[in-house]
């Protein structure tokens, strides 16, 4: 997927710690010019752009990538509470809006569902937590940049736990999302399939999947310590 | 396509597998491949792949002798000793007839076909095998068996070959996904043992395919050879494979009630009951070789008698003891099976045989109290216990009668083993034993 252009440079800590953790790349532009100018190779994936602490700037990037011969789409506005009255007459400036300061999960759902409306790169393909690095795309894994060999449902598995880290999910909720189906194996196949991951992942990284003492199983940490 | 070949085939181009090896086994239990290269897959995963069936033992028919391979896309794995700059990877295949029906011949689906008579009935089928084995010098029967090392049952042997390699084959196991519970030193001089972690029936019998060549090829990597032998040595205990099973219904072990004196529900009751009611019918198949029945004698380690008991080895199925947090482990253990038998056919028939107790409500006999190897056969014979079949010869008859391994083996599979077997007796029957000689020719 092509970067997102984030606007301004640099981009708030707090905003590029939300995009990195939910795996999206970007790119800071210091203002309306280098928006036009400093277009990626592959263009840009679409835009943040952050108003509150200098607004007429803000609004001159959201022009500049807007009145092209392609509008950037989508395009999605951090404002404060007083800015809201800005939003009028600016419509077509923006697809959507969120209020700063932002929470990272409602930056994070704003995104996942303009990128599905927009159709475009409807999720990053691209998950990294803690060494491991699954790529969507080539369904590939690794562990510390060593290559990981998973059979299929190990690959879904892992892809399903690291997706939602922090999370605890019972053997049935696994089944029924990972497998999908009522595979023979019963539930006790997620143990099986548990074991063989915390193999494959290695000694030093098997502590990545925990197990939650008659419940089911965790994966990391939530990324907001919630 | 499904998403599980498009993994395959996009892990095959991401990693640049050179060749993938499409795994099968045939009614024996002897491990077949046929390797394929990338560009070959796409059509194998829609069309299989045409091969001769006749030359296979078991798929032979009359008729028509070509079968085609179908790989299992969720078992393919890069295997792990392959040169990293030209990985290969190997998937395990259903066989099918050339009008696509799952072809009568093949072990893996006559398990499948069990397991989901069972599921039917509410219930999947976990095993847990603990396999023995020996190294050697050499596989050549004019050298004879000659063991690497001359320790005993959990002796820490450090610096030597064996524990090496023993090493060496559950790192292979567990980069192929195969998780190992424990392994050690057993009894006899050379003799090791790797117990695997429970799976569901079907992917441990791949597993234990895959155990079989892994183990075989890290000691031929060090110029020694490992042995499934049931029996090598007249006088040291042979290799068996005491196998743990369990049922489940979804998230519930259906063998442990709380309320049960000994633990056991209703349905491990009867599942016991049935394994012993119809040990002497299936042994043919989990016992196939003649070797196999010099290791099921009196005072070897091996069961001898039809008998169940909690803590006592010496009996055919034994009902381990679990910790008191650990009831979901509940399980019993069939010690008769050794590992130089088809894993896929051993699992349907104990699996029908237990299914039969369920659904026909059998009675548990009482426990055994005694050591079984202090009784010698007309003692067992007093005390009422049977005895699993004494050979080859004897166990091929008490299975030709029974309709249970009929069903569960399928007429096809049924009849050739039979056949199979009976040749396997015709030739042995002829042999001039060294015993024969050492014992009557200088006498007679």
């Amino acid at each position: 997927m092509e970067p997102l252009l984030v606007f301004p440079d640099p981009a708030p800590p707090e905003l590029a710690q939300a995009l990195d953790l939910a795996g999206y790349a970007w790119k800071a532009v210091a203002d309306d010019l280098a928006a036009s100018r400093d277009i990626p190779e592959d263009g840009w994936g679409g835009a943040i752009v952050v108003a509150d602490s200098d607004p007429e700037s803000a609004w001159a990037v959201c022009r500049a990538v807007r009145k092209g011969d392609v509008p950037l789409e989508p395009l999605l506005v951090l404002v404060n509470g007083g800015q809201l009255s800005e939003l009028e007459l600016r419509e077509d400036l923006f697809d959507d809006f969120c209020l700063s300061p932002f929470h990272p999960r409602e930056l994070e759902a704003r995104l996942r569902h303009l990128f599905w409306r927009a159709g475009v790169g409807a999720r990053p393909e691209l998950l990294e937590y803690s060494g491991l690095a699954l790529n969507f795309e080539t369904y590939q894994a690794a562990i510390d940049g060593r290559p990981l060999d998973l059979t299929y449902m190990e690959y879904e598995l892992l892809k399903f736990l690291a997706s939602h880290p922090g999370k605890v999910f019972t053997r049935e909720t696994l089944l029924s999302r990972v497998w999908g189906y009522d595979y023979y194996g019963g539930a006790r196949t997620v143990d099986v399939h548990i074991r063989r991951l915390r193999a494959k992942l290695g000694e030093e990284r098997a502590n990545l999947i925990q197990t939650v003492r008659s419940v089911g199983y965790s994966f990391g940490q939530s990324r907001w310590g919630l | 396509m499904e998403p599980q070949k498009e993994y395959v085939l996009r892990t095959v181009e991401e990693r640049g597998v050179r060749l993938i090896r499409l795994w099968f086994t045939d009614v024996l239990g002897q491990h077949k491949s046929v390797a394929i290269t990338p560009a070959e897959l796409d059509a194998a995963f829609e069309e299989g792949v045409q091969f001769d069936g006749s030359s296979i033992d078991g798929f032979s028919r009359i008729q028509e002798s070509d079968v085609l391979a179908m790989p299992d896309a969720s078992t393919f794995e890069l295997l792990p000793w392959a040169d990293p700059r030209e990985p290969s990877g190997r998937m395990f295949c259903d066989i099918h007839t050339l009008d696509s029906l799952p072809f009568d011949g093949d072990p893996r689906q006559i398990l499948r076909r069990n397991l989901q008579t069972a599921k039917a009935q509410g219930y999947s089928f976990f095993c847990a095998p603990e396999v023995e084995f020996f190294y050697f010098e050499s596989g050549d029967p004019a050298v004879g068996p000659t063991p690497v090392d001359r320790a005993s049952y959990f002796d820490l042997t450090t610096a030597d070959v064996s524990s090496n390699l023993r090493k060496r084959t559950i790192h292979t196991l567990e980069a192929m996904g195969i998780p190992v519970e424990y392994s050690f030193h057993e009894f006899s001089p050379s003799q090791h043992e790797i117990d695997l972690r429970y799976t569901d029936a079907l992917e441990m019998a791949d597993n234990l395919m895959a155990l079989r060549l892994v183990v075989r090829k890290t000691a031929m990597d060090s110029g020694l050879f490992a042995s499934f032998m049931p029996k090598p040595f007249s006088h040291q205990p042979g290799s068996g494979m005491h196998t743990h099973m369990s049922l489940f219904d979804g998230d519930t072990n259906a063998f442990y009630d709380p309320d049960d004196e000994y633990l056991l529900s209703t349905v491990a009751r009867q599942f016991i009951a049935g394994l012993l009611h119809h040990a002497p019918e299936i042994t043919a198949v989990t016992n196939q070789l003649v070797n196999s029945y010099k290791r099921l004698i009196i005072g070897d380690e091996a069961p001898v008698y039809v008998s169940w008991a909690r803590n006592n080895r010496s009996a055919l199925v034994r009902v381990p003891v679990v910790k008191a947090d650990k009831h979901s482990s509940t399980r019993i253990e069939y010690r008769a099976l050794d590992a130089a038998s088809n894993p896929y056919l051993s699992f349907s028939v104990i699996l029908a045989a237990g299914m039969r107790g369920i659904t026909d409500g059998y009675e548990l006999p009482s426990e055994a109290q005694a050591d079984l190897h202090q009784f010698d056969r007309s003692e067992a014979k007093r005390a009422g216990l049977r005895s699993l079949p004494r050979s080859l010869h004897e166990a091929v008859g008490l299975m030709e009668d029974s309709e249970l391994v009929r069903d569960a083996l399928g007429e096809h599979v049924f009849e050739w083993f039979l056949r199979n077997k009976r040749a396997e007796w015709d030739d042995y029957e002829r042999q001039v034993t060294p015993f024969e000689l050492e014992r009557y020719l200088p006498n007679i």
